[in-house]
């Protein structure tokens, strides 16, 4: 889009730094969910906002598409925040599957099947696994610090599987890499993060 | 005793689940086999986990000057869609009869078995087609009487089996309730359905299964597309 700043002009958002990322962002998503604070909201929304949008046009939506997109992630934030539970998942990665299910539904057209937890046919998780993200904050970087120790070849192609709406053998395609190459790294660098996010619990 | 399934979607699976790129017929048998494994929504909570991190890390593309202002004036609005229902609660009590069945197969379904609308297949075999996703893609339910031996067939294409009620075995194992079974151009079986009580599978297929000592590919002129 002609006239629009480039991604490197926009200036990193600068109340909420690196640093409070985690922990800050659950307090603010905590604060919409019991005081329906409007400035708590208009934070969350300059720090999640340019990366939803950065996040769903790299997985083809256009620009106007993408901000429409991002409006409706952030009213069901707003709308649903008394849902978001810490001890379930961070609020990126709450808002991340709230953006990743909208798109679904916006650009696929399709239903997104998503388990009920309250469900009491669900079969319950056994009682040593619950609360495993009790430090939420320290997980959420310990996780960025882990994709970041990925050899290079493993995390871009992680970061493909999530940005592109594309199977597997279409990457392989793309990039020239045979299918078995492109799985087992992806396997590889998958298992590393999972270890990873258990150490140190 | 609540047994757990021994056989999960492979990782490649749970990840596409959780990246968003797995289409819904298979999307379905993921998530409602999550309901039955513990394990498998640890993984699942990971993966989506690791996309938050991603979420974080994206570099920052501005949004347009009017999106906030313009947002902050839609929040006194009604929820309206944004904040209906999840369809898993508006049917749980209506679903009494359907309890085994987890979310969010249940909500698809949206009867008891016994009201669907079964269409007899083979000799002890009938089906339903759920109407998700789109062909030659079809999402069926599949019941298959106690003890029936399932004609021999192969695959011309992929086919995902999640256990929903009873069981059934051929020579790569058992699979009981909860089980993900992938079927390839690779397998080529006669799978039989345990004695106990009739078998009951959310089977997700693209193409149609061939019999191997029959003359064509017995389920192509029942896809309605
Ligand atoms: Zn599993």
């Amino acid at each position: 889009m002609p006239g629009n700043p480039t991604r490197r002009d926009m200036p990193e958002t600068t109340i909420i730094g690196r640093a409070h990322a985690g922990s800050g962002l659950n307090d603010m998503v905590l604060a919409v969910a019991r005081k329906r604070s409007r400035s708590a909201f208009a934070l969350l929304f300059n720090y999640f906002a340019p990366r939803l949008k950065s996040y769903l046009m790299r997985l083809g939506a256009d620009a106007g598409l993408a901000e429409e997109l991002v409006q409706d992630v952030m009213l069901q934030v707003w709308h649903r925040a008394e849902t978001f539970d810490p001890a379930q998942a961070n609020a990126s990665t709450w808002i991340f599957t709230i953006a990743r299910n909208k798109r679904i539904d916006a650009v696929r057209r399709e239903r997104r099947p998503e388990i009920d937890l309250t469900d009491p046919a669900l079969v319950p998780e056994p009682v040593e696994a619950a609360d495993r993200t009790l430090e939420v904050g320290q997980e959420n970087a310990r996780l960025n610090a882990a994709i970041g120790s990925l050899p290079n070849e493993q995390a871009e192609l992680l970061r493909l599987a999530y940005y592109e709406d594309k199977p597997h053998s279409t990457i392989s395609a793309e990039r020239g890499i045979p299918l078995g190459t492109v799985k087992s790294r992806l396997r590889l660098a998958v298992d590393r993060l999972r270890r990873l996010l258990r150490e140190g619990q | 005793m609540i047994r757990n399934p021994t056989h999960h979607p492979d990782r490649e699976m749970l990840l596409d689940y959780a990246d968003g790129s797995l289409g819904e017929p298979a999307a379905l048998v993921v998530a409602t086999h999550l309901a039955f494994c513990p394990g498998c929504r640890q993984q699942v909570a990971d993966l989506e986990a690791i996309g938050g991190a991603f979420l974080e890390e994206e570099e920052p593309f501005p949004v347009s000057a009017d999106c906030l202002p313009g947002l902050l004036a839609r929040l006194d609005e009604p929820a309206g869609a944004a904040a209906a229902p999840l369809p898993g609660a508006a049917r749980r009590s209506e679903a009494a009869d359907l309890t085994y069945l987890p979310e969010p197969l249940r909500s698809y379904i949206g009867m008891p078995l016994s009201a669907l609308p079964w269409q007899p297949l083979l000799e002890g075999i009938d089906e339903v087609d759920l109407g998700v996703g789109r062909p030659p893609m079809r999402t069926r339910l599949i019941r298959v009487a106690a003890g029936t031996v399932f004609p021999r067939h192969g695959h011309t294409g992929m086919e995902l089996n999640l256990v929903l009620a009873g069981g059934y075995h051929d020579p790569r194992g058992s699979f009981q309730r909860g089980d993900v079974v992938v079927d390839d151009p690779s397998i080529n079986h006669s799978p039989v359905a345990d004695l106990r009580e009739s078998c009951v599978c959310l089977s997700v297929t693209d193409a149609p299964l061939c019999l191997v000592e029959g003359p064509a590919c017995f389920l192509k002129p029942s896809i309605r597309s």
